[in-house]
């Protein structure tokens, strides 16, 4: 008796802690989203009032506009520059390991770390300008941090410094999975290194793509540490995102209402991308078997 | 095993808990630059010379957003500190939602509604009752200069005008000085514009703006010119200025690299901190073309609804803080001029003196009014919908029409 609902009692008290802790506390979110709640969360529904105003204020627009730019830049680079360290690391070179430690090690830092080091390295009074400046290289410039229109780049490059590793890691894997008699057979006939990597090896990583889009998405939509420590938001409100967006408005603007609700437009933001992905496996998944 | 680790845990959590003994009060705020800091300590040490012991709780950051953040997440978890620092609407707010103490006992033995400025007691009561005990008065409308760079520039005396004050910012440019300091967050931009809107629109625009939040006065050509006029504040900055906290812009003034630094009188302390005279080593004007208002906003000791256990804790603090001794040993290390109108001037310095006469003076003529920036001219959702769009017309992302415009859309939305 005992056996057979064993696996049933062991998940239980995860599954509930879960749905609590996580679907409980969304559900809650969204409620929060219909009321008037200000300093504390109050339940005065007031029906899609907040999501009206939401979409009204400049701010908002201006979050979600910078997470497009940002995650386009974000990923892009991440996956090219991902996959070619993966491929040069597949060379067969000595101390394999070492590098893939050292390309893989920034993920293993929290974004304050990160953040606080690239927020030093990029001002241009303590970082790399004022020491360019120091060796003699007087008309050297690089104060993208305090300038507006280049402040969401300097983010960019934080965040694929920290995670580009990650996706090396991924492109590996991928690239060791690929069967080695083609690769032969190809060599046999002829087929140079790069028509091999164009033709046939970077084909064959479709699956592996679909996997770093999708964490690199998800982490796109979550950035807010790196901010927070790099920029806080500046300048002005050049580097809002709307994980910013939705900290400032809930907690420093005494707006709950509205912050909630944006926090459900993230969420449903995620759901778009990682939804089709869960079908996508699922799916994929069932053909296997 | 398992008896001794689970016994083991149950001593841990018992440890702890008597932490929080009767005879001691947690103290949340975000006093922790250098001046603020040794201003602290005044409370500290006067608190423990009672036998009362002080639980020091810093969150730093200017305005206190990080650490409003914390107070939220302690009351909703129903263990609120004993007492936090809280500006203007803030303690209203908490005090609406019955999160506040109730220091009427206190107030009432010790007679705080005849010393306390009548437009300090509307942020320290609620429904009649006192629940927040002020610390200090500041005003925001200063211009904090260097010394050694007026001497240099032949500046005697502060200039009539705004314009004249950004002149001399243009001299000590020619000079090879840094014009003004600035710190490049919002609400050092908004502290500066609360002086910028009075010196272009006056003082009745500026109440009609920022308290009365006038429609037509908020999207108006006068704004449009109050903001060229931040604008051409805006021109003489060094470039370094983005996410500069404002103890470091004092810094720069401190160390004459800059000519001078618009700020609220917690500058002042900065000053004292580093052994610098006032009326010698640096000056403290009122802003050009504000001479009579004064912005204040007003540091309060907000107290919160605790456990009875904790109560004549809270109380001995409260009495601790009106007490004439501390608002004045406390307000010469801060800079800011006491909360009580019954007290001498004989210890203060120079500007310390000049800013309790100007509030006497501002409180008997009408002229004293709540600093939009530091949240006491209006709820803060409507205080952080103008100092967006400051931001945004400071650092170039909005051109000085649309400013005006996204402020009346903001703080419409915000009034909701």
């Amino acid at each position: 008796m005992l056996k057979r609902y064993l696996p049933q009692i062991v998940i239980t008290p995860g599954t509930l802690l879960v749905a609590a802790g996580v679907y409980g506390f969304i559900g809650f979110t969204a409620a929060i989203s219909f009321t008037d709640s200000k300093i504390l969360p109050s339940f005065n529904y007031v029906g899609l009032r907040n999501y009206e105003n939401l979409f009204k204020l400049k701010a908002w627009d201006i979050a979600v506009a910078n997470l497009l730019t940002f995650s386009v830049f974000y990923i892009a680079i991440c996956c090219v520059l991902g996959l070619l360290l993966a491929i040069l690391i597949d060379q067969k070179i000595r101390a394999e390991s070492v590098f893939r430690s050292i390309y893989l090690y920034p993920m293993a830092l929290s974004f304050i770390v990160t953040g606080t080091a690239w927020k030093w390295f990029l001002d241009p009074g303590i970082g790399l300008e004022s020491v360019m400046h120091q060796f003699g290289w007087a008309s050297f410039e690089f104060n993208w941090i305090k300038e507006r229109e280049f402040a969401l780049y300097t983010i960019v490059i934080a965040a694929v410094w920290q995670t580009v590793g990650f996706a090396m890691a991924l492109f590996l894997a991928g690239l060791r999975g690929i069967d080695s008699e083609m690769l032969k057979a190809a060599r046999v006939d002829g087929a140079k290194i790069l028509q091999v990597y164009r033709r046939i090896i970077i084909p064959q990583l479709g699956y592996t793509f679909v996997s770093v889009m999708v964490i690199l998405v998800y982490n796109a939509i979550r950035t807010y540490d790196l901010i927070v420590v790099m920029t806080n938001g500046g300048p002005g409100r050049a580097t809002w995102l709307p994980s910013v967006f939705m900290y400032q408005y809930t907690f420093t603007r005494n707006q709950m209402g509205i912050g909630a609700a944006s926090a459900v437009m993230m969420l449903a933001l995620i759901a778009v991308i990682v939804i089709p992905y869960f079908w996508w496996e699922l799916k994929s998944q069932g053909k296997q078997k | 095993m398992k008896k001794y680790m689970t016994s083991g845990l149950l001593a841990a959590t018992t440890l702890t808990t008597p932490a929080m003994a009767e005879d001691s009060v947690e103290v949340l705020h975000w006093w922790t630059s250098g001046g603020e800091a040794a201003a602290v300590s005044v409370l500290k040490d006067a608190l423990e010379a009672k036998g009362v012991t002080w639980n020091d709780m810093p969150v730093a950051g200017g305005s206190g957003e990080a650490a409003m953040t914390v107070v939220r997440s302690r009351v909703t978890a129903g263990n609120p500190p004993t007492s936090v620092q809280m500006l203007g609407y803030d303690i209203l707010e908490w005090a609406s939602q019955g999160a506040l103490s109730n220091l009427d006992a206190t107030a009432e033995a010790e007679g705080w509604g005849d010393v306390v400025p009548e437009a300090l007691q509307f942020f320290a009561k609620h429904d009649g009752h006192w629940v927040s005990a002020p610390v200090n008065v500041h005003s925001t409308n200063w211009v904090w200069t260097s010394g050694k760079i007026m001497e240099e520039l032949g500046v005697t005396e502060a200039p009539s005008d705004f314009v004249g004050l950004l002149d001399i910012a243009k001299r000590a440019q020619d000079a090879g000085y840094i014009g003004i300091a600035h710190g490049g967050q919002p609400w050092q931009e908004a502290t500066v514009f609360d002086s910028v809107a009075i010196a272009t629109g006056g003082l009745d625009w500026y109440k009609k703006v920022f308290i009365e939040l006038d429609a037509e006065a908020i999207n108006s050509d006068i704004m449009v010119t109050a903001l060229e006029n931040l604008g051409a504040y805006r021109e003489l900055v060094d470039d370094n200025f983005s996410g500069r906290d404002w103890n470091l812009a004092t810094a720069m003034v401190i160390t004459d690299k800059a000519a001078f630094q618009i700020m609220g009188d917690w500058a002042k302390g900065e000053f004292v901190n580093a052994g610098e005279v006032a009326g010698e080593d640096f000056q403290c004007w009122r802003v050009p073309g504000t001479e009579g208002a004064v912005t204040f906003n007003a540091d309060q000791f907000a107290m919160f609804n605790v456990g009875d256990d904790r109560k004549p804790a809270q109380a001995e603090m409260a009495s601790s803080v009106m007490s004439p001794e501390f608002q004045v040993a406390f307000n010469i290390v801060k800079g800011s001029v006491p909360a009580r109108i019954d007290v001498s001037d004989e210890e203060f310095d120079a500007c310390g003196r000049k800013g309790m006469a100007d509030l006497k003076a501002a409180n008997e003529g009408g002229t004293l009014v709540g600093s939009q920036a530091q949240g006491h001219a209006n709820i803060p959702a409507v205080k952080t919908a103008f100092s967006d769009a400051i931001t945004a017309f400071f650092n170039g992302e909005l051109t000085a029409e649309e400013a005006a415009e996204e402020m009346a859309d903001t703080v419409a939305i915000a009034q909701q």
